[in-house]
Parts: structure tokens; C-alpha cells; sequence
């Protein structure tokens, strides 16, 4: 399987990593493509721009994590995930998820749980700017019931 | 020497990127803790303390009160909004 990290403060080229989750043999039947951006409000306050930052070397260890453990539940051949990081201004994109396999299943469903394990599992944080100032974007519980529904029974 | 390092939140509330602590074994995570708040005051031992509060070692998420190593680097991080 093709894995594919990676942390930028550079645009995402979607085209390019788009065309990166093909193969050449063919084999590819679905890619599932999943691309956040940064919405203009948030908690009724008007966002004007977000920070992100993370924690560099670990934020990459745990997404390829994220996708070997898709890869042990999906029958995938190859996987991207590409997040950004800095100042990003309203209708930029954050976060790109990847997922090519033979079946549409098997794309949708892992770029689904990829998004909902990085939302709770990578140490990447958001600072919102709006209209009344700045604040560090809190955690939401709908977030953590999202990854859990994803446990296998007995986990 | 223990390398403290926090993020986002937790740095803006301590006021602060980093930290060294001395190292003398055997250390415990909670016993470093402590030392840091009985040197920092009691406002850091509540904020590294806290609930919501993860610790990575050497960039891997522990949960119990691991033994630490010299040279060891321990993250606080509030709760994670990438995405």
C-alpha cells in the first residue's frame, strides 16, 4: 500500500494528489477524497482567519497510525493525508484525505474513519481570529463519539 | 536534564514553550509534576494536571505514571481540533 503524509503551510495541489492515488496497473475501481477548509463562522462568531499549529514529528507518527489501522479494516492500496498549518485565511483548504481501493466501500468507509480518527487523535490545534478576538478552538464531544463509533466490538 | 514542551492553549496559559528539569532517578511522571509545581507555583501543577491535559513521551501518548529517562522529552497537549 502506498501511504502518503504530510504537514505544509503551502496549498494543497488537489489535481496532483488526486492523480497520486491512481495506479498504473489499474487495479484502482474508487477513490474517496475528503477536503476541509476553513468555514467563515463558527460558534456564532464571524471567522476571519485560523492558526494551526501541531507538534512536529509526532503529528506525522500518528497519522500513518491512522492509516495503517485503515488499512488493517479496509482493503486499500494507497492513502493520503496532507494537513496544513499557519494562518489560513476563509475558503482555504485545511486538510486533504485520500483513499484508493477496488471498491467504493472500502474508499468511502476509510477516508470517513481517517477523518474522524485524525479530528481526535493528531496533536494539531486551530486559533480561531473572529470579530470579537481570538480563541483556541475547543474539542467537541460529537468529534470523540464519531472515532468511537468506529471501535470494533471488544475493543 | 527532562525537556518539557507545551502546546497551543497550555503554552499560552503558562506562558511558556519549554522547560528543562533536572533529572535524578528514579523519576516518576507524577513526581516531576510535583517538582515543577513546587518550583513553578501552584497554578502550573493545576494546569499540567488537568483532565483534558494528554502527555506524550517521546512523542507517544502515555497514561499511566511511566518512570521517566534522562533525556526524555514529555509533551502536555490539549485536546487536538485539527482537521
Amino acid at each position: 500500500m502506498r501511504l502518503k503524509v504530510l504537514i505544509q503551510a503551502e496549498e494543497i495541489d488537489l489535481r496532483k494528489e488526486y492523480c497520486s492515488l491512481q495506479d498504473s496497473d489499474g487495479s484502482v475501481g474508487a477513490i474517496a477524497t475528503f477536503y476541509g477548509t476553513v468555514r467563515d463562522s463558527n460558534e456564532n462568531r464571524k471567522v476571519q482567519s485560523i492558526f494551526i499549529e501541531h507538534y512536529s514529528g509526532m503529528t506525522e507518527a500518528e497519522l500513518k497510525k491512522i492509516i495503517n489501522e485503515a488499512k488493517e479494516r479496509w482493503k486499500i492500496s494507497a492513502a493520503t493525508i496532507i494537513h496544513r498549518i499557519g494562518k489560513l485565511e476563509v475558503g482555504e483548504g485545511i486538510v486533504f484525505v485520500g483513499t484508493a481501493s477496488s471498491h467504493r466501500k472500502d474508499a468511502f468507509q476509510s477516508c470517513d474513519f481517517i477523518m474522524d480518527y485524525l479530528k481526535t487523535n493528531a496533536p494539531l490545534w486551530k486559533k480561531e481570529r473572529h470579530d470579537r478576538g481570538e480563541d483556541w478552538v475547543t474539542s467537541k464531544e460529537s468529534d470523540k463519539i464519531f472515532a468511537r463509533s468506529w471501535k470494533k466490538r471488544g475493543d | 536534564m527532562i525537556k518539557l514542551v507545551f502546546f497551543a492553549s497550555l503554552r499560552e496559559e503558562l506562558g511558556c514553550e519549554s522547560l528543562e528539569v533536572e533529572f535524578t532517578e528514579p523519576l516518576r511522571l507524577s513526581e516531576m509534576i510535583q517538582q515543577v509545581e513546587d518550583k513553578k507555583g501552584r497554578h502550573w501543577g493545576e494546569v499540567l494536571a488537568g483532565k483534558s491535559v494528554k502527555i506524550a513521551i517521546n512523542k507517544e501518548i502515555v497514561v499511566n505514571d511511566e518512570l521517566l529517562s534522562d533525556g526524555c522529552e514529555v509533551a502536555f497537549l490539549p485536546p487536538v481540533t485539527g482537521g
